[in-house]
């Protein structure tokens, strides 16, 4: 602890950030530009989320880290490590005991609570930049609200796949004024991002922008009339704890083409095992 | 009948040499205006001073627009010009990739304009995205590949028909056949006419080519040096024409 | 009908010493509603170029041109158009027209820019080459590849498409074979009969005769010949 000031940033940095964070919150879905500082990993691994993470902790915090759904990731354990040495906090796989939760492209299955943060690594927060590359213009189109041009990527996609093919990072609109990518989770989770009890931080270290959602705010999945947005989800129950709700993440079990389904949220299907449900690849019985 | 367009005293410098020097005039609904002379005569800046791309450094485009009646467009607050660009206004640039998203599908292309001002419906887009490309002579089993497996001519239709889809009432042109080959030209000049007849579209066509402005504008100006040195009826102006560059401009085409 | 009043025209040749050519002087004439005028004189007396002048495509410096009512001297470009769309026809010499564009569709286009649909403006068009002696194989091609009668046949099947009340025509029956200098005299006769106002250069003397009912030597007010 003596190595480091809290949370491993400077008061100033905090700072910062916190300013960029509490004018994210009063302007849903806009990208606030920040200072994205060196952090001891490489881009990729969560720089923006840490920075983020590391603003808003406090001592009595609880912190838990997901990858995919999951604690138990070479990424998740070096950062819940990395604060626990930092930081000093307590640090928990269960999602109800956190009060901090960085996260890697999900949204854990269990309802957020008022009073804990979700804070989200995003790789490219601009949701218009696959289809126009110019920043001065991204930027102009966020102030004049010109989205036209986010149709057309779904657009693209029907003509191309007969159905609207972006299954993740589905770009979604934020109280009917900013459209926002909500990082790269999987559109299953898109209807969770709307009216959620919990504050919503996106950091995004090395295009250097944070954005935010405040609790119970209104978030739009991008659609066409004729080809509504649908939330997706492997059409499975869970193999060990035999979930229907829940997303799946498809293993890969033996060189025979086996293969099982199984919830990406670790903390929610071992909760539903110790509770007594038991799916067919557990040894349990068919659970459809 | 009031004019849809208003030009006057349009002025713009670049610092001490002039862009364009205090042009005027008005365009009237459904008329094609051709605008000619040589590189460097003030002619894009001229054009790009009144679609809203260039700031003059004096002068007022009052245009008649759909929504709001007269306005000055560039007093105009950004939004508005832009949404103006979108709806009412149209621009054709010479090179079609300037013009269009090379990385997006023909239908795409024509569906953006339409989706930028607010269309939901996928097949409703879809269809009219096909019509448009029948309109322009492109095939519709091309509605889902890219503009770079196109030819220079189709691409160029492409442009028209990604432009016109909202049914703009002006059509700013700048060389709109420039680049392209004598028979791809022909195509396009008919193509043009054709759909400035039935739209009943006002243009105003930058071009160096006097064949272009014969077929397609009734009336003509002729720039030298940022200075607008004649202007009147096209064939008029071809065939009788009274300002000594005119004449020079006139009597410099090879004739065939 | 047409009329004009001290009209005079000269040509300024920028490029060539500032040479002045005066080409008409004051000239004053009408011609009414049914009634065939001849422009007559020699060749250079500046025939085509009053008929350019009443067309608007020369400019005219002095006096007055009054068709329907408007004075083609003074007119807005978008006035003249009007004019030349519903009032006032030209058949000149010449076939303008873009290369791959249908015969049928060539004879039609000033009935489309009217406004008319495009089945009866085909329609019209079709007993118009008929009239002509166009072979029907021919219509769907462009005029660009024909004979130049079968050109002069299109153009002037492009002049009579519509009911022009003022009628230009230079020209009409030049390089034509009996049969179809026939069909050319009874579409004028027709015209006239249907009241329109007609200026002409023939130099066919007997299809003058026959047509006009009277003749306006332009020589008279070239300067140089009149001397």
């Amino acid at each position: 602890m003596i190595e480091y000031n809290f949370a491993y940033l400077d008061e100033q940095t905090k700072r910062m950030i916190r300013r960029a964070i509490l004018k994210g919150l009063a302007i849903p879905g806009y990208q606030v530009p920040f200072a994205s500082r060196e952090m001891p990993m490489p881009y990729g691994w969560g720089t923006g989320g840490v920075q983020v993470s590391a603003a808003v902790l406090t001592p009595d915090d609880t912190f838990k880290v997901i990858d995919q759904g999951a604690d138990d990731t070479t990424n998740a354990v070096s950062i819940r490590t990395f604060f626990e040495r930092t930081a000093g906090v307590q640090t928990t796989t269960a999602t109800q005991e956190a009060t901090v939760i960085q996260t890697r492209h999900r949204i854990p299955e269990e309802p957020l609570n008022d009073g804990q943060i979700l804070v989200y690594q995003v790789p490219i927060p601009e949701p218009l930049r696959f289809l126009e590359p110019r920043e001065s213009e991204t930027r102009k189109m966020h102030s004049l609200e010109e989205y036209g041009l986010m149709h057309v990527k779904l657009y693209e996609d029907i003509s191309r796949h007969g159905h609207i093919a972006t299954s993740y990072a589905y770009p979604v609109k934020v109280e009917g004024r900013y459209v926002m990518d909500p990082s790269p989770i999987p559109k299953f989770d898109n209807p969770k991002l709307g009216d959620m009890a919990a504050i919503q931080l996106f950091g995004a270290g090395r295009e250097q922008r944070i954005y935010a959602l405040p609790p119970y705010t209104q978030v739009t999945s991008l659609d066409f009339e004729d080809h509504p947005f649908e939330a997706s989800k492997a059409d499975h129950g869970c193999g060990m704890c035999a979930a229907t709700d829940s997303y799946l993440d498809e293993l890969i079990i033996d060189d025979t083409g086996g293969r099982m389904f199984v919830c990406s949220d670790t903390d929610y299907c071992e909760a539903r095992q110790a509770a007594g449900h038991i799916g067919k690849d557990n040894g349990g019985k068919d659970a459809a | 009948m009031t004019p849809l367009l208003s030009v006057e005293g349009i002025t713009k410098r670049y610092g001490t040499h002039i862009g364009c020097a205090d042009v005027s005039f008005d365009l009237y609904p459904g008329e094609v205006m051709g605008i000619v002379g040589e590189s460097g005569s003030g002619k894009s800046t001229l054009l790009n001073c009144m679609a809203g791309h260039l700031a003059p450094d004096a002068g007022q485009v009052i245009f008649d627009s759909r929504t709001d009646g007269f306005r000055d467009t560039l007093t105009m607050s950004e939004p508005e010009r832009r949404m103006l660009g979108r709806t009412d206004w149209a621009f054709v640039h010479q090179h079609a990739r300037d013009g269009l998203r090379m990385g997006v599908s023909a239908g795409g292309n024509v569906g953006e304009r339409l989706m930028a001002v607010g269309e939901r419906h996928y097949g409703d887009i879809r269809d009219k995205a096909t019509d448009w490309l029948g309109r322009v002579e492109i095939d519709a089993s091309r509605l889902d590949d890219r503009p770079t497996t196109f030819s220079g001519g189709m691409q160029q239709r492409l442009q028209i028909a990604r432009n016109l889809v909202t049914g703009p009432r002006l059509v700013f042109m700048d060389e709109p056949t420039g680049g392209l080959d004598v028979s791809v030209q022909a195509r396009l000049l008919d193509l043009l006419r054709g759909l400035v007849r039935d739209m009943g579209l006002s243009a105003i066509i930058v071009t160096h080519d006097l064949a272009v402005v014969r077929l397609l504008a009734d009336r003509l100006m002729v720039m030298k040096s940022g200075h607008v040195v004649e202007a009147g009826l096209t064939d008029q102006v071809l065939d009788d024409p009274q300002h000594a560059y005119s004449q020079l401009l006139v009597s410099s085409v090879l004739q065939v | 009908m047409i009329e004009l009043k001290n009209v005079s025209k000269t040509f300024t040749l920028h490029n060539q010493g500032s040479a002045v050519i005066e080409v008409i002087n004051d000239v004053s004439f009408a011609v009414s509603a049914g009634e065939c005028v001849a422009l007559t004189g020699a060749s250079g007396a500046g025939k085509s170029t009053l008929m350019r002048m009443i067309y608007g495509n020369y400019l005219t410096q002095a006096g007055e041109i009054r068709i329907g009512g408007v004075d083609m001297v003074q007119a807005e470009p978008r006035e003249v158009i009007a004019l030349r769309r519903e009032v006032l026809g030209y058949v000149s010499q010449f076939l303008r027209v873009v290369p791959r564009v249908a015969t049928l569709d060539v004879v039609a286009e000033p009935l489309r820019t009217l406004g008319v649909s495009a089945d009866e403006a085909q329609e019209r068009a079709r007993g118009l080459l008929t009239r002509l002696n166009i072979p029907e194989r021919l219509w769907s091609l462009s005029p660009t590849t024909f004979s130049g009668g079968e050109q002069q046949r299109v153009n002037i099947a492009q002049g009579f498409a519509h009911p022009y009340p003022a009628m230009l025509l230079d020209e009409p029956t030049a390089s034509l074979d009996a049969a179809n200098r026939e069909v050319v005299l009874s579409l004028i006769e027709e015209a006239k009969t249907r009241g329109a106002a007609i200026i002409g250069i023939f130099h066919d003397e007997a299809a003058r005769t026959r047509v006009c009912d009277r003749e306006i030597d332009v020589g008279r007010f070239t300067p140089g010949l009149a001397a």
